[in-house]
């Protein structure tokens, strides 16, 4: 193992941070589902693949930007809507976990048709945000990581924001602690649920946008849906500070272990070490760091 | 769970089914059927078995099934490969218990972990496994891509090399293991697995011991998936790497239970047989609507279209599944004597 | 192990031996179940505070009280849910600053629910014999083969799930999933579980709840057989006044976390401190014994 050196270890930290801010916009696309009416939706992955797929597509067609822009938002919307109506309506009353199946179906049934509409291949995404690295007290610092940073920190403090200080915000809340009592409350859950998964839509477009520019817009970004997990189990399923650290710890955790551990086992550790880090976690505290705790009744 | 009483005796169906499937479609059917159609569908139903004893009897969630599928698989290569004179059978045997040894360990959590939780955490299993398999040749016997050679079948002497050979096979396998678990799910311990689903703290206060119970259906049912992997390399595929045991597959088994009737054995050979049926008819109508347009992008894209929507018709519509659907067609065609 | 403590009333006897009148200490039996000065918080809500019970052998002990007030949570202690912040739980003899669940069936204990906790994918029959299950040492191979020890243990429970089926007149139903059955009827199987492990100490909790006039009747009937001929000793948590008072023993009053009365139903019902928190205004007349 080379010697240690400090300017490095601070290169991979502060690039595996950035990656993790990157895995927490994801996430907070979970968060928000999961808050108001306690499904995990494993559809996430799939929204952000058919919300930058749209909107590629559309500029690929000479759409202008901010149109094709509005007409993704407005498809997510569309989907949102679509998904309360015909999934969610009608497995109301049923278990998480089965709840959660029906997610996995609607990741296939969303892949499926956003590639049977806009096609297989591999499309780049260019935001006008070019990647050159710059140089901070001697550590490379990619700028559109830094880009995407801000954007997702505005993202949660105008979600933070909006759960704590607004009526609508407050009336998720209550749909999340307790659906009966919400609803006895006279709170319209069927139009809480729609708006929380249009807002998941929104937030996987925006999350779409940042990683279609950074990895190509494909099939394999559906898949960003699998590094959200260990930042949900992490952060705790309902808590949107807690998608952010969790982002950060998971991000962090798998640079420095693929460069200081990854070398021992031949590499490509990658793959699987946030699940490591995330079961290990779980062991120890089951709902976790800001997850609200589970009180079971008999 | 329980079936009604009909007018015929219960062991008349299994038995007519065993005399078709070793008396009648050997003699013909094709080999296309054996090999394209027949014995995959064993595999995965044999997968599905063993899957639904762990997540539709004991409630335990797991999305790294396929996993185990490879861990038998390479296992069952490995030994055969490696201690020189060893029966195939007796490598079989050997790799379903590695995969046993291995569905203890990551069913461990569940021992704190319930739902979403433990879900996430069978992931890790998937990925680790595909990652192990493939990084260290050792696996392989150093192939370059992971990639591993199924061995010439012989029992007792007897060759079953050829399609029909490679179909009895899997056949027996399957059936003395799906035998098994009917008589499990009957017992004291199979109704602990699903006590300790329906209410797993009303159990541990009878004195079910849960624990032991959670980590048997992990055991159990991990060794009948490795057992399925094998039989998957071996007799259907004869050519295998870590990526044909991914997420998809691990999900695929998932969908087959799903469909098919979680707490149904039963159920996971009408969901495998569903789930090895469509893509093929899928692919004849589709090919017949759109022509040149259906290339297998589109047919990739279709498949999945038609799943997830499968699932989600399934889950909303007939949640007991195919089972439940058969049941109430056999009790309206075949209504009973004193109950028409 | 030794029941018996030195704690006892003394009594006039003749001793045979001197023919004199002495006075001899009668060893009293120490109470099959005690809770010590029992505390417990949640987060800084005391849902019960400095709680003291005894419960003699074969006594039908009743906990009522508010909504609210804490009954459900002493269960839940008893059955080791919770790990009281102070105080202890005695059961025969047997001192626990938490009581392990996995263990209860094994001290004797068993317990219902009130939200009932069935296994709704198990038939009644299996949902009896299953209650039966601390005792089954037979192993999934050995019951998969299905004979020796594995044998004579199935018919064994099949045969006490049998009496109890009996016992509670569930005759009509032992193939029906427990899951369809109506309310009444889930109740009675619930009991019937707890009851085919002979337990020494039976938990009620609201075992009344949601039933009808007749079917309250008949589960105060069983309810007392078991007592009568099992000798088992029930603690109980209701709400329906008339039921505890016909149906206890003793009657122990809970008010926001605080015991503030234990005695006879006629003590407690005169109890002008329950009366104020609990019963309402007293009337002249006693309150009708509907369930004798």
């Amino acid at each position: 193992m080379p010697d240690f050196d400090p300017l490095f270890f601070a290169e991979v930290l502060v690039g595996g941070l950035l990656a993790g801010v990157m895995y927490s916009l994801v996430a907070i696309g979970f968060v928000l589902i999961y808050k108001t009416s306690r499904v995990l939706n494993f559809a996430q992955g799939s929204m952000v693949l058919l919300a930058a797929l749209t909107f590629v597509s559309l500029l690929e067609r000479g759409v202008p930007f901010w149109a094709s822009l509005l007409l993704a938002l407005a498809a997510m919307v569309l989907l949102g809507l679509a998904i309360e109506r015909t999934v969610l309506r009608p497995l109301v009353n049923k278990p998480p976990i089965t709840l959660f199946m029906a997610t996995l179906g609607l990741s296939y049934v969303i892949e499926g048709v956003a590639q049977l509409v806009w096609g297989t291949q591999v499309h780049g995404l260019d935001l006008g945000i070019d990647d050159k690295p710059f140089e901070v007290g001697g550590i490379l610092i990619s700028k559109f990581d830094l880009v995407a940073a801000g954007i997702a920190a505005a993202m949660v403090a105008l979600l933070t924001g909006f759960f704590r200080y607004t009526r609508i915000g407050l009336a998720f809340r209550a749909a999340a602690d307790d659906q009966f009592a919400a609803f006895a409350v006279g709170l319209r859950l069927t139009r809480i649920w729609a708006t929380a998964w249009v807002a998941a839509g929104v937030v996987a477009l925006v999350a779409g946008l940042l990683w279609g520019a950074r990895l190509g817009v494909q099939f394999s970004l559906s898949f960003v849906v699998l590094k959200a997990l260990p930042v949900l189990v992490l952060g705790g399923f309902d808590s949107i500070i807690g998608a952010i650290v969790g982002g950060l710890i998971i991000g962090a955790g798998e640079k420095l272990s693929e460069v200081y551990i990854g070398p021992f086992f031949g590499g490509g550790i990658e793959s699987w070490f946030a699940y490591v880090i995330a079961l290990v976690f779980l062991l120890v505290r089951p709902a976790g760091l800001f997850g609200q705790q589970l009180v079971e009744s008999a | 769970m329980n079936a009604s009483a009909s007018r015929f005796p219960r062991w008349l169906s299994p038995v007519a089914l065993l005399a078709v499937a070793y008396g009648v479609l050997p003699l013909v059917g094709s080999s296309y059927l054996f090999e394209a159609i027949l014995t995959p569908f064993l595999a995965l139903s044999l997968a599905a078995v063993g899957l639904n004893l762990l997540t539709g009897y004991a409630g335990q969630v797991s999305l790294g099934s396929a996993a185990f599928m490879a861990v038998g698989a390479f296992a069952a290569y490995n030994f055969n490969l490696r201690v020189h004179g060893l029966p195939l059978l007796a490598s079989l045997v050997l790799a379903g218990l590695v995969a046993t040894a291995l569905g203890v360990v990551f069913g461990l959590p569940s021992l704190r972990l319930r739902g979403f939780y433990l879900a996430v955490s069978t992931l890790a299993a998937q990925f680790f496994v595909e990652w192990a398999l493939t990084k260290f040749s050792w696996f392989s016997n150093n192939n370059p891509s992971g990639v591993i050679d199924a061995p010439s079948l012989r029992i007792f002497g007897f060759s079953f090399d050829s399609s029909i050979g490679r179909y009895l096979f899997a056949l027996t396998i399957v059936v003395v293991l799906t035998g098994l678990a009917q008589r499990l799910v009957d017992t004291q311990t199979g109704h602990n697995f699903i006590a300790v689903r329906d209410n797993e703290l009303a159990a541990k206060v009878i004195g079910v011991p849960v624990l032991r119970t959670k980590l048997l259906a992990f055991a159990i049912s991990s060794f009948i998936i490795g057992v399925a992997g094998a039989l998957w390399a071996f007799a259907y595929l004869r050519t295998v790497e870590p990526a044909g045991f991914n997420l998809d597959r691990s999900f695929q088994i998932v969908f087959i239970i799903i469909i098919g009737g979680l707490a149904s054995i039963r159920g996971a050979f009408f969901g495998a047989a569903l789930l090895a049926v469509f893509p093929l008819i899928l692919s004849r109508v589709g090919s017949y609507l759109l022509g040149d347009r259906f290339d297998s992008g589109v047919l990739d894209m279709s498949q999945r279209l038609v799943l997830g929507s499968l699932i989600i018709f399934f889950l909303i519509a007939e949640p007991d599944g195919l089972v439940a659907l058969w049941d109430r067609l056999k009790r309206r065609l075949l209504p009973m004597p004193n109950n028409p | 192990m030794s029941n018996l403590t030195a704690k006892s009333t003394p009594v006039s006897i003749v001793d045979r031996s001197t023919n004199k009148e002495v006075n001899r200490p009668i060893p009293v039996p120490s109470p099959t179940l005690r809770l010590e000065s029992i505390t417990l918080s949640f987060g800084g809500v005391k849902a019960v505070a400095d709680f003291e019970l005894t419960v003699d052998t074969g006594e039908i002990r009743a906990i009522i009280g508010p909504n609210g007030a804490g009954k459900s949570s002493l269960l839940n202690v008893i059955s080791g849910f919770y790990r009281p912040q102070r105080g202890h739980v005695w059961i025969d003899g047997r001192k626990f600053a938490q009581v392990p669940t996995q263990q209860l069936a094994r001290l004797g204990v068993a317990r219902t629910f009130q939200n009932l906790a069935l296994f709704k994918g198990l038939s009644v029959l299996e949902n009896v014999v299953i209650g039966w299950a601390a005792v089954r040492h037979a192993n999934f191979v050995e019951q998969i083969v299905g004979l020796g020890r594995a044998r004579r243990e199935r018919e064994d429970a099949l045969a006490r799930a049998g009496e109890i089926i009996d016992f509670l007149d569930l005759n009509a139903v032992p193939d029906r999933l427990a899951g369809a059955l109506p309310y009444g009827l889930q109740k009675r199987v619930e009991l019937a579980r707890a009851l085919v492990a002979r337990p020494k100490i039976l938990l009620l909790d609201e075992p009344m709840a949601g039933m009808t006039v007749t079917e309250k009747q008949e589960m105060t009937r069983f309810v007392r057989a078991a007592r009568d001929e099992f000798g088992t000793t029930v603690i109980l948590i209701e709400h329906d006044i008339g039921i505890v008072m016909g149906l206890s023993d003793r009657v122990a009053v809970l008010d926001h976390g605080r015991k503030i009365a234990d005695g006879s139903p006629a003590e407690v019902q005169a109890n002008q401190a329950v009366i104020d928190a609990y019963l309402g205004v007293a009337h002249d007349d006693a309150p009708e014994e509907v369930y004798a």
